[in-house]
């Protein structure tokens, strides 16, 4: 039939924005209206194209922010400075814009709240984002197993969803552990430098529990996190990563 | 140069081999490892996706889209499994 997407295949459709909420000064949160949206999982990606009036497409892929159970697809864009897509998506869309959307895709970096197994969470920076979405579900679904958040962010003013993680830690084994690595000393009452061996060892958890942990962040981060994990006696097989490039040090 | 990982082309994947790939299983022909393809390393600054072992960087796939066709090079895989759901 023509107009009607083949069953199963990955089609753009085009993605109303209803929604802006300026996170920091370089990140912010879109709310999409997509009429056929199939659904997704927690940790899922959507790719968005832009397509310029001389034809030029550029292409990213972003995680979804939003969990399966909300009523609208939220993505949270961080602004790169060399960025084709993050510039447009967080400096000049508005409300009632249309962007092309495919999605959900991505079959790894998910967590659904059927799972019994402990969850770690470890986030550099924008790399919190997949993270919401499985808090969200996670308190959506009325899940009680611990899921535990360690994220690393440079200073209080770069921190995402802060509000949010604060009404949320305590819930139903649900932990947050914000750590700032710039922060000037005495401003910040929480932990303090980065995700290293000592952090983990002290704030994550115990690899004696068998924990499902995801890292997501810049490569070095992810990189780091996920050796020091193996070296505590994190199994590999437990350990899913997501690197989303950067050289940056959240 | 920025580095990805497979996670970050699924969509790409997805549209080249019809389904969900990332957690496909492939072989380096060059060292022998195997790894799920949301573990490489991706590079996508190119004209196009290249993808690189996570062991010893030999390039494993090579896409290119223009005007709506997309050239894939897989032959730096030894084997390439089915996904599996996780």
């Amino acid at each position: 039939m023509a107009g009607t997407a083949l069953r199963g295949r990955l089609t753009w459709q085009q993605a109303t924005v209803t929604g802006l909420v300026a996170e920091t000064s370089n990140t912010r949160s879109i709310v999409f209206d997509l009429p056929d949206w199939p659904g997704h999982r927690a940790g899922q990606h959507v790719d968005v194209r832009l397509t310029a009036e001389d034809g030029y497409q550029a292409e990213r892929s972003y995680s979804i922010a939003s969990a399966p159970e909300d009523p609208h697809v939220v993505l949270t864009v961080e602004r790169l400075d060399d960025g084709e897509v993050s510039p447009y998506l967080v400096d000049e869309l508005r409300i009632g814009d249309e962007v092309e959307l495919r999605g959900p895709v991505g079959g790894h970096f998910v967590w659904e709240s059927t799972c019994d197994s402990p969850v770690l969470l470890v986030a550099g920076g924008s790399g919190v984002v997949p993270f919401r979405s499985m808090l969200r579900h996670h308190a959506a679904a009325g899940s009680t197993v611990p899921m535990r958040l360690l994220y690393s962010a440079r200073s209080r003013e770069t921190l995402i969803y802060a509000d949010e993680f604060t009404r949320l830690g305590g819930r139903g084994g649900i932990d947050i552990r914000v750590t700032l690595t710039r922060e000037n000393p005495g401003t910040w009452p929480g932990e303090r430098g980065r995700i290293d061996r000592d952090f983990l060892t002290r704030t994550g958890l115990p690899p004696a529990e068998e924990p499902l942990v995801y890292v997501c962040g810049p490569t070095a981060f992810v990189e780091t996190v996920a050796n020091t994990l193996v070296d505590l006696g994190h199994g590999p097989g437990r350990i899913r990563t997501e690197r989303f490039g950067g050289t940056g040090t959240p | 140069m920025t580095t990805f990982d497979g996670n970050a082309i699924a969509g790409t994947l997805n549209a080249v081999f019809g389904g969900e790939m990332t957690t496909a299983s492939g072989t380096c022909a060059s060292c022998g490892a195997t790894e799920l393809l949301a573990q490489l390393r991706v590079y996508r600054d190119a004209p196009g996706v290249v993808a690189r072992c996570e062991h010893c960087d030999a390039i494993l796939m090579v896409i290119v889209e223009k005007r709506g066709i997309a050239c894939v090079d897989v032959s730096g895989f030894a084997a390439l499994e089915e996904p599996t759901q996780l």
